[in-house]
């Protein structure tokens, strides 16, 4: 740490050269910091720990499919099985087709699986009471400016009313809120009854569901329990899936695309990019600097002082861009995220993309200081004061 | 305050030297940026000033390899930009492809009214009768209406790449189906049989899930079905699996419901009139619009979102690069500072400096651009990905690195190359003489 100046001193001795060499830094971790969040929220969409003790069954077939509500007194029997509730894709459009979020009719039951969902007891009670209640999340509600009171009204895609119109409407009596930062996409998401859902409805769904969701007496029994699930309807026309909500997920997203692999791929460019670079002003810095690391020598400084030196003063450029670009990305995705809303597939910067910065930061600092430090490490005192 | 409104005009003057460029560079046709060279070559050739800077710029270039490693840095800096922006947007421009050449401008697709996608929609059996007795509807030699009732299905499937399941668009189609989509040939095997159980799959879904291969059977809704044969469409129905439409229904218990009803009309131009007389039928309600401008409606979003993404990541990348390219050509500046103070004392103008400095970087952004470009269409060209489409169901599309990429992603590392060089060439050119000579 003495030589702390010594080493700040060395990376300034030519300020625009550095200076472009930190912006390069910077934009590369800035890079960095937004496509690991983007990475992280499309690994966080299964990755809620409060979903672990709760399953979901769906049609074996497809989850597009519905199974018959006969089921729910059966599944209640399957021991290991806590509570039983289910609900169903509405998939109403709001506006436009451009303003998509989910909506989905619930059973009486469903907010009790969800306790990480909070909402004040009074809401929870007009939920109840109000027929054509509506509930929605916090995110959701600040897009598009509801507040509680206000008529919803939703385009049905797939259930049109009794009456022929696809017009649904709804009144906003409940706002729910998620308090994990990194779960907040679920606050994108509207609900409503059941019981509305299903007497204003054309189709006759009362004999369907669209899924099951299982909350668990045990956690640790979760695939014993899932497998009981699915006995009960093997070889029926209606065979069903039954997972944990974060395999679910997972499966899910994992068919939108392949994600890790892009954004590996692109980090992968960049990175390599930034080595070349970085290396190429460390190798200028040292070879301008032979004679004075010389003298160094020369008063008494030993290899490895040298060495430590200049593997120093790389990681401080790393650190000083990188620090910067990954804040810089930290704001840029709070800006977005404030604007656009939670619907954009962006997870807040967080402790895990710092650390895993902060690592690559170090990391690539030593591999571009190496050469340099190592020939500074190796000069000969008579040789580089003799400029040879 | 003159020495400020002097540095303010100087700032100006440069924001004005970077910008109209860079805009020119990247917005103009190929055919006058070859202008611009053949005006460059020529002032060259004749003036005083261009074989000066000839002369100067030819220097630069043979001392490139003295300058390996950092020339270098400017090459590969903008090969990766280039090769990232490439594969992006080849991405979005085969997805958007894909689902463009689906559907054509004389078949429509009617499905219940609101519905926006077929998974969501249901039509019932009177209703596909009125439909497809519309007095616009195409008629084949056997004088029957070309039209065919559809019911599409979501199934899953375990995919090829990892063993999860994938979702499947299962397609019913009726006896029409192949002469309302005349593109789609049997690659293998044979078509199914109507009334049986049977399937034809398409290229791309036989290429992503396991078990579609000819003569394989597939459990479905707990009934086993044959795969008879292959199908290539060229469009996105190559990502489905077809069967016949009363067998599909059956085994899916949906009675005589269908999704979608598409047909063939007697010409593009009859689509106004079809249209204005359903969806006035008092006896139906539906949404009538052509496939192309259907499946069209599918690929805006996802294409968008692509098309962000990789002109986000690219212009970060870009602006890392022309730090890159900065400290490069500053650091080339210095080296030949006593030769560049030598040549202006003995008589030669700032300009032939400023363009050789100029044809240099840009000469380097050209190569690192060519290298990206040519690495992502080697790599990505192409290349197949899936997503999830709007009927929640697999989506196949192929990478697209066209031309037009390729171009763009020249003009990128141009801009790239001017925006680096600029600044270091206008430094050589303002070293006082004395200075520079002094330079080691």
């Amino acid at each position: 740490m003495k030589y702390f100046h010594l080493v700040w001193a060395a990376l300034f001795r030519r300020k625009t050269r550095t200076l472009f060499t930190l912006l390069s830094v910077l934009a590369a971790f800035l890079l960095f910091g937004l496509l690991d969040c983007v990475r992280m929220a499309f690994a966080n969409a299964g990755g809620s720990i409060t979903g672990a003790d709760r399953l979901v069954t769906f049609s074996k077939v497809s989850f597009t499919l519905s199974l018959p509500k006969s089921l729910l007194p059966r599944i209640q029997a399957v021991p290991g099985v806590a509570e039983v509730s289910y609900a169903n894709w509405f998939g109403g459009i709001y506006q436009e087709p451009k303003n998509f979020f989910a909506n989905e009719a619930i059973a009486p039951n469903f907010l009790d699986l969800y306790p990480e969902w909070l909402m004040p007891e009074e809401q929870r009670k007009a939920f109840k009471e109000t027929r054509s209640g509506a509930i929605v999340g916090e995110s959701l509600a600040k897009k598009f400016h509801w507040k509680l009171g206000d008529k919803i009204p939703l385009q049905a895609t797939i259930f049109p009313r009794k009456d022929g119109s696809n017009t649904w409407d709804f009144d906003l009596v409940g706002i729910f809120h998620v308090r994990d930062p990194k779960l907040k996409a679920q606050e994108n998401i509207m609900f409503f009854n059941w019981e509305y859902f299903y007497e204003a409805n054309q189709f006759n769904v009362g004999a369907n569901v669209g899924w099951y969701a299982i909350k668990l007496a045990d956690r640790s029994r979760a695939d014993p329990v899932a497998q009981a699930i699915d006995q009960l309807s093997a070889d029926s026309d209606h065979e069903t899936k039954t997972q944990s909500e974060q395999s679910f997920t997972t499966a899910l997203v994992s068919q939108f695309a392949n994600i890790g692999l892009i954004v590996g791929a692109i980090m992968g460019a960049v990175f390599f990019t930034l080595v070349l670079l970085t290396g190429n002003t460390m190798a200028q810095a040292v070879r301008e600097r032979v004679p004075e690391l010389a003298v160094l020598k020369t008063i008494g400084f030993s290899n490895q002082s040298v060495l430590g030196l200049v593997l120093a003063e790389s990681v401080l450029l790393l650190l000083l861009g990188g620090v910067l670009g990954v804040a810089l990305s930290g704001v840029v995705v709070d800006a977005a995220r404030a604007n656009v809303g939670d619907n954009l597939p962006l997870a807040p910067l967080d402790g895990s993309i710092w650390l895993r910065a902060l690592g690559l930061m170090v990391l690539i600092g030593l591999i571009v200081g190496a050469l340099p430090a190592v020939r500074g490490m190796r000069l000969r005192i008579v040789d580089a004061l003799s400029g040879r | 305050m003159g020495s400020f409104m002097r540095r303010l005009g100087l700032v100006l003057t440069m924001i004005v030297a970077v910008v109209v460029p860079v805009w020119v560079l990247t917005q103009s046709p190929w055919w006058l940026i070859l202008a611009m060279l053949v005006l460059l070559a020529l002032w060259m050739a004749l003036t005083r000033v261009g074989q000066q800077a000839w002369s100067v710029t030819k220097v630069g270039i043979t001392t490139i390899p003295q300058r390996l490693g950092s020339s270098s840095v400017v090459v590969v800096g903008i090969a990766g930009v280039v090769g990232v922006l490439v594969a992006l947007l080849a991405m979005a421009a085969g997805f958007e492809s894909t689902l463009r050449e689906t559907g054509t401008d004389d078949t429509v697709i009617v499905m219940r009214a609101g519905s926006q996608t077929e998974i969501n929609s249901g039509v019932d059996h009177d209703t596909a009768v009125v439909v497809s007795q519309a007095a616009q509807v195409l008629h084949n030699a056997g004088g029957q209406p070309i039209a065919s009732p559809e019911l599409v299905v979501v199934t899953s499937l375990p995919k090829k790449s990892d063993g999860l399941d994938g979702n499947v668009e299962l397609r019913g189609v009726g006896e029409h189906a192949w002469e309302l989509r005349p593109n789609v040939k049997m690659i293998e095997g044979r078509k199914f049989q109507p009334g049986l159980r049977e399937l034809i799959t398409g290229k791309s879904a036989k290429g992503q899930f396991r078990n579609l291969e000819v003569g394989s059977s597939l459990k479905l809704n707990g009934q086993l079905w044959t795969i008879v044969g292959v199908f290539d469409s060229g469009d996105s129905h190559n990502s489905e699996i077809w069967g016949d439409t009363d067998v599909v229904g059956s085994t899916y218990r949906r009675g005589n419901s269908i999704s979608s009803v598409s047909m063939r009309l007697t010409s593009k131009d009859s689509f106004e009139a079809i249209k204005a007389a359903l969806t006035t039928d008092p006896r139906i309600k539906v949404d009538v619009s052509t496939t192309r401008a259907y499946y069209n409606q599918q690929s805006e979003a996802i294409t968008q979102a692509i098309r962000v993404l990789g002109i986000t990541v690219g212009i970060i990348m870009a602006v890392g690069a022309i730090f890159g390219a900065l400290n490069t050509m500053y650091a080339a500046v210095a080296t030949r500072a006593r030769e560049i103070a030598t040549l202006r004392a003995i008589g030669f103008r700032g300009l032939p400096v400023i363009v050789s400095v100029l044809i240099e970087t840009m000469l380097l952004a050209l190569l690192g651009g060519a290298l990206g470009a040519a690495l992502a269409w080697a790599i990505f060209d192409n290349y197949t990905a899936s997503t999830l489409g709007s009927n929640f169901s697999q989506v196949v599309f192929a990478f697209k690195v066209s031309p037009e990429l390729l171009w763009s992603g020249l003009t990128w590392a141009l801009a790239i190359g001017f925006i680096g060089g600029l600044f270091p060439a206008v430094r050589a050119a303002r070293i006082p003489v004395t200075v520079g000579l002094r330079e080691l």
